[in-house]
């Protein structure tokens, strides 16, 4: 595998096994300078692994890595100056205050004490933890760590950024604001790696996507083309009083160019290529007694793509990940 | 440049946050006191007995002084993951691992310099060579500091990290001549002795203070600094062994 100038990270066939249990398994990869480039899956895909591997805390059974050009495979020192991480845990030190944390980590990058200063006051004021500056980390609330960790993790200004997992157990505003935030350092160039379970942010903030099960990457394209086979789907979702597979049935010999598909809460998922219209649909269900309490168009979503692709439900995925503790 | 601004930060860090902290600080002086007063004061030899009990006292100081500190300071930071933000910084693991010890280093010898201050108002000390006493009070504190890092690198928990480490120091305490001459062990123990970097570190002081060294000092220098670069290397083998999986 050769590096490309164009090329921000380079993966090939990269493997790691723990005890006999394969975590990553041939993944490879390459993103592009300046692009923002998504690992999604369900808990234990291998996507901290993966980055893991990339920012040097594991080493790889097998693959090769590039990173900024660089030859990262045995010596994954040699590109750590290009590269910011925000890790999945907030691990930042709990006995030194925000501002402390953050002049700490840029000395590790050798910033020297005017510049960490007024990059931590800015980064401080960004991200709305000004008036919490000289408080101790340890008595920070869940999403003032989660955004000073990133913080911590761009205070160098790195070309090439690894966010894991950056939304997961925290507050709305807080979600939003770090959202903003990696659209704002797409913006200005840096590329970025972001591992999540959320597929709407991802969906939302990647330009390309890889799906990642059991270790193995089984899907990557752009947003674009992943999105190509429901985009030209029309789908409707209709809410009723009662109903369920026997109606469905029925739905679908009177109106043979619909699919229909029961869910649960008397809901009924209508599809087709062609722009769906609601009024005989809910014209039949009435003369059957069934009343309809909404019709819904749905936007057509990566979730579906997913779900497709990996043969995993989105909201089992969520719900695993929310058991864990996260949740929004 | 760059990478001694990481160094700096990483020692002032410590220092600040864990060294000298007032509990620390106090515990630094209380325990080499303690030791001082045990020895000299109870030792019920005369205050003629201070100048042989002089190295003992001051290397279990050091000892106890660094290995306490280091131990546990780097497997909290291990338990609680920040010290992941040291290993994703662009600065040698050998950089790092020298930052990390530096402040348990200056602390073993901070602590080395109470029971000598002591043993200053009970006794004279003009005969002292001090030119061998000081990089012994170093290379000490190094090699203990080292012990220590092996000790943290071993262990995942911090209360581990502590049974650990007296499992090497209480015995080094008898082993090593601090108290009494390793020609008085039980022949079968002897060569345990001088399996331990302590020994050569004691004999050292031994000789520059009451001209009671068994080994020529250089010898005992040679072989504490090859102890130094060895336990350095070994943890250093095992962090990227055990801590980059």
């Amino acid at each position: 595998m050769g590096s490309d100038r164009d090329l921000a990270v380079e993966v090939g066939g990269l493997t790691k096994r723990y005890d006999g249990l394969t975590a990553v398994d041939g993944v490879s990869f390459s993103i592009a300078t300046g692009e923002v480039f998504g690992l999604l899956g369900p808990n234990g895909a291998g996507k901290t692994t993966t980055i893991n591997i990339l920012t040097g805390l594991a080493r790889p059974d097998s693959g090769a890595i590039h990173i900024g050009g660089v030859d990262c495979t045995s010596n994954p020192k040699a590109a750590q100056h290009l590269t910011g991480v925000v890790p999945d845990d907030s691990n930042l030190y709990p006995e030194l205050t925000g501002f402390e944390n953050l002049t700490f980590c840029a000395a590790l990058y050798g910033m020297r004490k005017a510049e960490r200063h007024a990059q931590a006051r800015e980064l401080l004021e960004r991200f709305g933890l000004a008036e919490a500056a000289g408080r101790k980390f340890a008595g920070y609330s869940k999403g003032m760590k989660r955004k000073l960790t990133i913080a911590a993790g761009i205070i160098h200004r790195p070309s090439i950024l690894f966010l894991d997992e950056p939304t997961t157990g925290i507050d709305v505003a807080s979600a939003r604001q770090i959202r903003q935030l990696i659209a704002d350092l797409h913006r200005s160039g840096t590329t970025i790696l972001l591992t999540t379970h959320y597929i709407e942010e991802a969906e939302r903030l990647c330009e390309r996507i890889a799906f990642i099960v059991f270790g193995r990457i089984v899907r990557n394209d752009t947003v674009v083309d992943l999105m190509q086979p429901v985009q030209d789907r029309h789908v409707i979702l209709l809410s009723m009083c009662d109903g369920g597979p026997s109606l469905c049935e029925e739905l679908a010999a009177a109106f043979d160019q619909l699919d229909f598909q029961a869910l649960p809460g008397g809901q009924v998922r209508v599809e087709s290529t062609e722009p769906i219209r609601v009024g005989p649909l809910v014209r039949f269900l009435e003369d059957r007694g069934v009343e309809v309490s909404e019709a819904r168009k749905l936007r057509p979503s990566l979730e579906e793509v997913f779900v497709q692709v990996t043969g995993l439900e989105a909201e089992a995925m969520r719900k695993e990940k929310e058991k864990a503790g996260g949740g929004r | 440049m760059t990478r001694w601004i990481a160094f700096w930060s990483i020692v002032a860090k410590d220092m600040r946050t864990y060294y000298l902290k007032p509990p620390n600080i106090s515990w630094g002086l209380i325990f080499p006191v303690a030791w001082t007063g045990m020895f000299f004061i109870r030792s019920g030899a005369g205050m003629e007995s201070v100048l042989s009990l002089l190295p003992g006292v001051v290397a279990v100081s050091i000892l106890f002084g660094t290995t306490s500190m280091l131990a546990v300071t780097i497997t909290f930071e291990k338990s609680n993951r920040s010290f992941d933000r040291l290993l994703l910084a662009p600065i040698s693991l050998e950089l790092l691992m020298l930052a990390k010890t530096s402040g348990a280093i200056l602390f073993g010898v901070a602590n080395a310099f109470v029971p000598i201050i002591l043993a200053a108002f009970l006794t004279d000390l003009s005969q002292v060579r001090w030119a061998a006493v000081f990089p012994a009070f170093g290379l000490i504190a190094v090699a203990s500091t080292f012990l220590g890092l092996f000790i943290a690198v071993s262990v995942s928990q911090v209360f581990e990290a502590q049974t650990f480490s007296n499992f090497f120091r209480f015995p080094m305490i008898f082993l090593c001549g601090l108290f009494f001459p390793i020609a008085q062990l039980p022949v079968f123990l002897r060569p345990l002795s001088y399996a331990l970097p302590l020994t050569y570190g004691v004999d050292i002081l031994h000789g520059s203070v009451h001209n009671g060294n068994v080994l020529p000092p250089l010898l005992d220098f040679s072989l504490l600094a090859a102890f130094c670069i060895g336990l350095f290397v070994l943890s250093l083998y095992n962090i990227r062994r055990k801590w980059i999986l």
